[in-house]
């Protein structure tokens, strides 16, 4: 990584990065991708989150499915770990809850590839800050 | 300096900006009840944890109570030190101290000198409202200090002397909550820290946590047996603090009394360790003068500062922390382990006493010395050349026990030939006072002339560090002072690091020197005793008629008859000896 | 296959459930059964939406529409209406009590503004192993911001005005206390990271740095600027191998960057960052007991003044910040104080993050504006109680904090009125409890923690707190006398106001607001020997009803004390001095003769 010297190269990295994190949750364009985030806290790990990224990376290699696969923070939802959030292309963000790894299996066959939802689903109840 | 006004128990009162509360109650006369707090004023030793919460006052405008000890004036402050909310807390925490301490008042060694017991009368504590689980610890036998935790309050008192005042690090808080306590790491047994059985901790303590290791009922013992000849010395620090055991004024000097006593308890011979540092004078003043001689004729070998090696504290110190120093101090004995053999080899067997019939008790202000005469070097096959070392509180407990009305006692002299001492000799009980007792005969040794004033003021005193430069007939002698391990280790660090400009250095463990030992009674923080024990020391020695060690007849006597000349054979053989490397063994556990 | 055209999101939350949300479900798959839609909607059990005073709810996508209380029978007008035709069914939409407008969008609902997200903005957003989307997430623009624009005066003054305050649980004002660090005047000062999280039950700390360890750094950077430190050091529990780990990662990426480093983004100004790691001892969550032990010392608080600001970290000084109070920092640095102080009560600002824990449907991680009550948090938020059970009380503040009851639930939750109400904020532990929880029993639950963690430095908590315990212990075992009562409430008091630190000087707060509000609960235990919670073993009776006992003998044979007698086909009687209380007759009895008492 370059050392960044100025605000200005700061904004650029920033520029750069915003398509891939795609903060509006709207994930368009030509070259969407289906993205899925796997709440890896400590807590989501011990109820099973390693084995269930595990699942989906491999699924969607079998599969041969254009899918981006990250961990990322608690999402809060204590009592539904392991959760898991998906965006398909153009839809918003659903998160499921409980997903273990048979569950994670099912998302794949039903929601990501069939757009039908299953059992489990976790509402957004919070709203986040926009910064700026 | 910004002066601060407030208000305590609704007397005006204005004292300087960063004073605590505690102090300026006290210049107004009012004493808030301490426990945990300790000081030596002018020595710079203070503890000041706030832990015990014995001494909360009420800030009006503050939450909740606050520490006296360690809560600073602030303008316009107004303190109640006795509201009834001061009053109740006060006792609730005393109560609660209480109720994890063993009721152990009637057999407690420390019963009658304990700070806890005299708190618990002040504050009317009647009954123990509080029960429960006490907490309780195995107790710690080591060669001289006895630990019994369960009576620890964690006032950490001992802690701070231990790390803070001695740099020893053998005691810190350990375990947590309710069962936090004093100890030395991991638990161990004090045997394996780095403890030089300085005794400091005992001097502190408030209750009977820490105590030294009685002798008393072997002495009884030895007394008792006919077949034995108990001789007995007494170190000088001794004089000046015994009567205070007896409600004699601190710096009170009992010299004939104590002698009165001992003969009394049925020693058969009453001797001074005074003569034996007459003797150590002419040992490690010629051992000075042999180096420094050496030195300045260009001798590479020859190691200086020289280091004076009559404390064992300090000599276990530098065994433990300073191993690659060994060969700096003298090697001469201290003035007990002098005796030791002059005793058995030379006394006993003048007078054809076999040496294992012999049995030879010394009254120190010290608790190392009970470790000190432990040491295997010094006993032959098995035999020790001290059989037993009590503190200057064991020989008035003694006195006691013996139902012997000390105050009354008429003034009887030593014993001689042992008994026969000057005043160098006595003036070993204060710091400096064993440089200058060496002085005074390096001095004419070196010179050849008569010392004028044998008084060596330069080197009086109770700063931490103090350095002097003598001028023997043109030739300057640095000299170096330190009493407190911890002031020790700064100079010794210098000497590691080969920056010490001094030609000897005097070290003693304890604050004040022997006068403060950690076997001497309890000062509870006034330091003005310590500096009256001084006085009296110095007083001591004025009115000896003989100030010089090379001048005591006895000693001459001694050298004439059997010694032959210091640092002779004989001398090497009985008088000196050698270190070992302690640094390994600290904290194993085997 | 033909494409799921709707779904129909029904609520599977605990408390929907109850109101019948399975009935829903089943009307809904039957009907869409019948009338042959089954391959374009699809009906889903969600878990909970947050909202269970008017479930039961619905949703329906795509078009996200709510319909709040909804009854089984509504079913065939909602497939009806909705799906088959294409109308909205108003009777059912959500009306907020003061609007005219029925709303439909559950954006606009006002069902989710309940949370607001600040701290934990972007924990479960973002990857928190790559910089790059901290970066796209406005990350380091806020240290951006203050380095080019703005002075340390100036920045202080935002957060000042922003009305943050610290969220550690002390709640002192986090730009003045910069204000004091930056005005003490020394060749070296450093800033500190509190992230020694240590309440039971609280793990809100530890979900930042696992969820957005950038944030933490770019916070303590802007500190040192603000303060005029260039050191910064995160004093972290070595149980916490991930948040350390993420941590690690956070700093290299940021020191690869220059972010932190020597002449960060070209301005001149230099920070690093070094990590501390704790032992785990609760007390050094207090920032002096935190300071020695970063300095290896026995981990143990001293008396205050002096304070970190004034003397600190190897005695320069040290402004001490909690986890969760530098999270918010370049959040309000970029959207301003204003923005910051229009969310919450008068004297607390912003929001708060609490774990919210117990006899509660949605155990989670929430954060709310303050000034939420708690009964929008129980019963909301967090789902209600579980298992349909009633309300008792609330825990908050840990075991420095106290029980809130019914009455305090529409109190709106800041600092001070928390602290009115008998408990405080502490780092944000939340514990619901039900009737079938003992307050007695909670007291000494957090006791023990408190004796646990005490460290042993002063008096009144080593030993006051032991007692404390014993004492509820005597209570609990129906063993203490009226008077016992009166020496717990005057030790509390007293250790209260003579212990040294926050851990002492709070440790008796579950003790006081239990009896406080359940006095009644410590009269029973001591005077009628009983527990109304049934939840103190030694206060229960297993006793057999003769009626009901035929004279099997299988508890009797399967007592492991033998406190059973009784000839065969003759009732039992149990001895309840022998009795252990371990259930295994109640267990075994076949005739429901046995009960408890």
């Amino acid at each position: 990584m370059e050392k960044i010297k100025s605000l200005a190269e700061l904004n650029k990295i920033r520029e750069n990065s915003l398509a891939v994190i795609d903060p509006d949750g709207k994930t368009t364009g030509s070259d969407a991708r289906i993205r899925v985030k796997i709440a890896m806290a400590t807590c989501g790990i011990a109820s099973g989150a390693r084995e269930v990224m595990e699942v989906f990376i491999e699924e969607f290699a079998k599969r041969n499915i254009d899918a981006v696969v990250t961990q990322t923070g608690c999402m809060g939802y204590c009592y539904a770990e392991p959760t898991v959030e998906i965006t398909m292309p153009g839809n918003e963000p659903i998160t499921f809850g409980f997903v273990d790894v048979k569950k994670a299996s099912k998302i794949i066959d039903k929601y990501v590839l069939n757009n039908e939802l299953v059992d489990g689903i976790i509402p957004v109840n919070y709203e986040t800050i926009e910064n700026k | 300096m910004e002066m601060v006004k407030l208000t305590i128990d609704g007397k005006m009162v204005e004292v300087e900006k960063d004073t605590t509360i505690l102090k300026a109650a006290k210049t107004i006369g009012i004493d808030i009840p301490t426990l945990c707090y300790f000081q030596l004023k002018d020595m710079n030793i203070e503890n000041r944890p706030g832990g015990c919460r014995i001494c909360v006052v009420e800030v009006v405008g503050r939450r909740n109570l606050a520490p006296a000890c360690s809560t600073n004036v602030s303008k316009d402050m107004v303190v109640n030190t006795h509201s009834i909310r001061v009053l109740n807390a006060r006792r609730t925490v005393l109560e609660l101290i209480l109720s994890d301490h063993p009721a152990e008042c009637l057999t407690c060694a420390k019963s009658g000198y304990c700070e806890l017991q005299t708190m618990a009368q002040q504050l009317g504590v009647r009954e123990l409202p509080f029960q429960g689980e006490q907490s309780t610890y195995r107790k710690d036998t080591s060669p001289a200090i006895i630990r019994d935790v369960d009576k620890c309050i964690m006032c950490r008192r001992c802690e701070m002397m231990c790390n803070d005042v001695q740099t020893v690090g053998a005691l810190s808080a350990v375990n947590r909550g309710f069962m936090a306590v004093v100890a030395p790491a991991f638990e161990m047994n004090l045997e394996k820290s780095p403890c030089t059985y300085c005794g400091q901790c005992v001097s502190v303590c408030p209750t009977g946590a820490l105590t030294e290791v009685d002798h008393s009922r072997n002495v009884i013992n030895a007394l008792a047996d006919p077949a034995k000849t108990v001789v007995v010395q007494t170190a000088p620090a001794v004089r000046a603090a015994l009567g205070e055991e007896f409600g004699l004024a601190p710096g009170t000097l009992v010299t004939g009394k104590m002698v009165a006593a001992l003969r009394r308890l049925g020693f058969n011979y009453v001797f001074d360790t005074d003569f034996a540092a007459d003797l150590t004078i002419m040992e490690e003043g010629s051992e000075l003068l042999d180096r420094l001689t050496r030195y300045l004729k260009g001798d590479k070998t020859v190691k200086l500062p020289i280091l004076t090696s009559c404390c064992p504290g300090w000599v276990n110190f530098f065994e433990h922390n300073f191993p690659d120093l060994m060969d700096v101090p003298s090697t001469a004995k201290s003035p007990q382990q002098m005796f030791g053999p002059i005793a058995k080899e030379y006394f006993g067997k003048k007078l054809g006493i076999d040496r294992k019939n012999m049995i030879v008790v010394s009254i120190m202000p010290c608790l190392a010395k009970k470790y000190e005469c432990q040491r295997d070097e010094f006993k032959v096959d098995g035999d020790p050349d001290v059989n037993y070392s009590l503190s200057t509180r064991e020989l008035a407990h003694l006195i006691k026990f013996a139902n012997i009305d000390f105050n009354s006692l008429p003034d009887e002299d030593f014993d001689n030939p042992l008994g026969e001492s000057t005043g160098a000799g006595v003036i070993f009980a204060n710091t400096g006072g064993v440089i200058e007792a060496a002085c005074r005969t390096a001095y004419e040794l070196y010179t050849g002339k008569k010392l004028e004033k044998v008084e060596f003021n330069e080197l009086r005193g109770l700063e931490n560090i103090r350095h002097a430069t003598l001028d023997f007939n043109g030739l300057p002698i640095n000299i170096g002072i330190a009493h407190g391990l911890g002031n020790a280790r700064k100079l010794l660090e210098d000497v590691q690091a080969g920056k010490s400009l001094f030609h000897a250095i005097e070290i003693m463990a304890c604050p004040g020197g022997c006068i403060g030992g950690g076997g001497q009674p309890f000062h509870h923080g006034d330091s003005e005793i310590i500096k009256q024990r001084a006085a009296a020391i110095y007083r001591e020695d004025v009115g000896k008629p003989i100030r010089k060690s090379h001048e005591n007849p006895f000693i001459i006597e001694l050298y004439k008859e059997f010694l032959g000349k210091p640092l002779g054979e004989k001398s090497h053989q009985l008088l000196h000896t050698h270190y070992f490397d302690k640094s390994a063994g600290t904290f194993v556990d085997e | 296959m033909a494409k799921i055209k709707y779904h129909i999101l029904v609520c599977g939350g605990t408390s929907c459930h109850t109101s019948k949300s399975e009935d829903i479900l089943k009307n809904f798959q039957d009907l869409i059964k019948a009338k042959g839609l089954d391959a374009e909607v699809q009906v889903i059990r969600t878990g909970c939406f947050g909202f269970c005073e008017k479930g039961p709810i619905i949703k329906m996508m795509p078009d996200n529409t709510f319909y709040t209380q909804v009854k089984p029978e509504d079913c065939a007008e909602i497939l009806e209406e909705h799906i088959i035709k294409g109308k909205k069914v108003d009777r059912l939409l959500y009306k907020k009590p003061d609007a005219a407008e029925f709303k439909s969008d559950s954006k606009q609902m006002g069902l989710r503004r309940k949370q607001i997200r600040i701290a934990l903005r972007n924990c479960g957003f973002i990857n928190p192993e790559n910089i790059d989307e901290y970066i796209a997430r406005d990350g380091y623009q806020a240290l951006g911001k203050v380095l080019t624009e703005l002075t340390p005066e100036a920045t202080i003054e935002i957060l000042k005005k922003s009305g943050l305050r610290g969220r550690g649980g002390g709640g002192f004002p986090t730009g003045l206390k910069w204000e004091i660090t930056r005005a003490v005047k020394a060749d070296q000062k450093y800033v500190v990271c509190n992230a020694d999280e240590g309440d039971p039950g609280a793990f809100m700390d530890r979900s930042v740095l696992e969820g957005d360890p950038h944030t933490v750094l770019e916070a303590m950077a802007i500190n040192g600027y603000c303060t005029g430190a260039d050191k910064g050091v995160i004093y972290i529990r070595a149980e916490y191998p991930l948040a350390v780990e993420r941590l690690k990662i956070a700093m290299k990426q940021a020191r690869e960057y220059g972010l932190l480093g020597t002449d960060i983004l070209g301005t001149g100004f230099s920070f690093d960052i070094e990590i501390r790691y704790g032992a785990g001892a609760f007390v050094c969550g207090e920032e002096t007991a935190l300071i020695h032990s970063m300095e290896g010392l026995r981990g143990e608080p001293t008396v205050k003044p002096p304070f970190p600001s004034e003397s600190g970290f190897l005695g320069k000084p040290t402004n001490v910040n909690n986890v969760e109070t530098y999270a918010n920092i370049p959040a309000i640095i970029l959207k301003g104080s204003d923005w910051y102080a229009s969310i919450g009560t008068e004297k607390s600002k912003g929001t708060k993050v609490f774990a919210l824990a117990g006899k509660i449907n949605n155990v989670g991680l929430i954060e709310v504006p303050m000034g939420i009550t708690l009964r929008e948090i129980i019963f909301e938020i967090g789902g209600g109680i579980k298992n349909d059970r009633k309300f008792k009380a609330v825990q908050t503040g840990g075991p420095s904090g106290g029980m809130l009851t019914e009455k305090d639930l529409d109190t709106p939750i800041d600092y001070d009125n928390l602290i009115a109400a008998g408990s405080m904020m502490g780092s944000g532990g939340m514990i619901v409890m039900d009737e079938d929880d003992c307050m007695v029993a909670m007291a000494k639950f957090y006791l023990e923690f408190t004796v646990e963690e005490s460290c042993g430095k002063c008096s009144p908590c080593r030993i006051g707190n032991k007692r404390l315990f014993e004492m509820l212990e005597k209570v609990t075992q129906g063993q203490a006398v009226m008077d016992d009562l009166d020496k717990l409430r005057n030790l509390s008091h007293v250790i209260k106001d003579t212990s040294l630190c926050g851990l002492g000087q709070t440790s008796p707060n579950p003790v006081l607001s239990s009896m406080d509000n359940f006095y009644h609960e410590y009269l029973e235990h001591v005077g009628d020997k009983k527990c109304r919670a049934g939840s103190c073993k030694s206060l229960m009776q297993y006793i057999i009803n003769a009626e009901n006992c035929i004279g099997c003998t299988l508890c009797a044979r399967n007592c492991p004390v033998d406190a059973i007698a009784g000839e065969r086909k003759q009732a039992h009687v149990i001895d309840q001095d022998k009795c252990i209380k371990c259930g295994a007759c109640m267990e075994k009895c076949k005739f429901n003769a046995i009960f408890i008492k």
